[in-house]
């Protein structure tokens, strides 16, 4: 089930991250539509998948968007994440859909999609 | 990539290739905060990278996840080395509905082995939008069952692959679709159609959270166009 042409490699994905599964601060959180903005610019000799990362969320940009970016799945980039997060270069504005979990949107959020859906 | 060659692959290809840079595609504002999620599910070819196009403010772009074993992320990737993992590949799009809030546009393949994928992927959906082929009905199947065990709201869209037309009833037989889940026609080609298939969906996501808080007032949305 992989496309042709792409790095599967999952040598690359030990590199990328050290060898680590989880970061320890919640890379968990992330969900694939967080909006990750960067709070401090790369530094030199930043680790070069780091490095974009800050360079990208300049302006927001999804978890999602990221690993299209990146061309790195969307759990590696998630552990990159709750790094730099760690570290306070980044912030993270998590999805708010309603205010219980696994409950249904919010009304007033779902007028908001309409009124958006109708000015397209 | 300048912007003939992005028009170019959009032509052929649908999706961009991996490491794009982001420069191709327009920033979000920079008080964008709420990411909503909606799924376009199917089968292959059913038109759901041609749905996502219709309706995206930028060019479907292409990602992936990678799992080692039903309902878990890459876990331990020292354990990934000569371990089997699955790749599930997934295209997306986006629209920003206003300055704070953008709403992001899954097409997720509807075949059963890559269901314990969607179920973690896209847990907080707003909601999906099951797209058919009247041709092939029966590769909705599992994926209507999955949505209606995982209690994520759908409706049912229609895609005009110009076939035989069969009445809603006969496809909401073949569906076995309860009359409370809209059934909508649409062409995935048609901006404004596959709009008005997401207001039908948002729409009914209305309804249902409504009724079920019926006791506070919500002013009902205007009728859509
Ligand atoms: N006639 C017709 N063709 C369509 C429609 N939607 C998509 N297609 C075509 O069907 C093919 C498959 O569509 P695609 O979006 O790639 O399907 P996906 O596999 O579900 O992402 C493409 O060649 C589309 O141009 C439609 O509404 N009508
Ligand atoms: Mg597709």
């Amino acid at each position: 089930m992989s496309r042709p042409g792409r790095d599967e490699d999952p040598d690359r994905l030990y590199t990328v991250t050290g060898g680590r599964s989880r970061s320890g601060t919640g890379a968990d959180t992330f969900d694939l539509v967080t909006l990750v903005v960067s709070e401090s610019a790369p530094t030199p000799g930043m680790q070069s998948e780091l490095a974009s990362i800050l360079r990208i969320c300049r302006s927001p940009t999804a978890v999602v968007e990221l690993a299209s970016d990146l061309g790195l799945p969307v759990s590696v980039v998630r552990i990159l994440l709750g790094d730099l997060l760690a570290d306070g270069r980044i912030t993270a504005r998590h999805p708010r859909t309603s205010d219980v979990a696994d409950a249904l949107p919010d009304p007033d959020i779902l007028k908001q999609v309409l009124v958006g859906l109708r000015n397209l | 990539m300048d912007s003939a060659t992005s028009e170019a692959t959009r032509d052929t290809e649908g999706t961009t290739a991996h490491g794009t840079a982001p420069a191709t595609r327009p920033p979000l504002h920079s008080s964008a905060a709420n990411g909503l999620k909606i799924v376009i599910v199917g089968g292959f070819g059913v038109g759901k990278t041609t749905m996502v196009r219709s309706v995206s403010d930028i060019r479907p772009l292409n990602t992936e996840e990678t799992m080692t074993r039903a309902g878990e992320g890459v876990d331990d990737l020292s354990g990934v080395r000569g371990k089997t993992t699955t790749t599930i590949a997934f295209d997306f799009g986006r629209i920003s509905l206003n300055d704070r809030t953008v709403l992001y546009l899954f097409g997720a393949p509807g075949q059963e082995r890559f269901w314990f994928l969607w179920d973690r992927l896209f847990s907080g959906t707003l909601g999906a939008v099951v797209l058919v082929d009247t041709r092939r009905l029966e590769d909705s199947w599992y994926a209507i069952d999955r949505l209606e065990a995982h209690g994520t709201p759908f409706i049912v869209a229609r895609n005009d692959f110009g076939g035989p037309r069969h009445t809603t009833e006969q496809v909401r037989e073949a569906l076995d679709l309860p009359a409370d889940i809209p059934l909508v026609d649409c062409d995935a080609r048609s901006r404004e159609s596959s709009r008005d298939v997401l207001i039908a969906l948002v729409h009914h996501l209305y309804a249902l959270s409504t009724e079920s808080t019926e006791s506070t007032t919500h002013h009902a949305p205007e009728t859509s166009s």
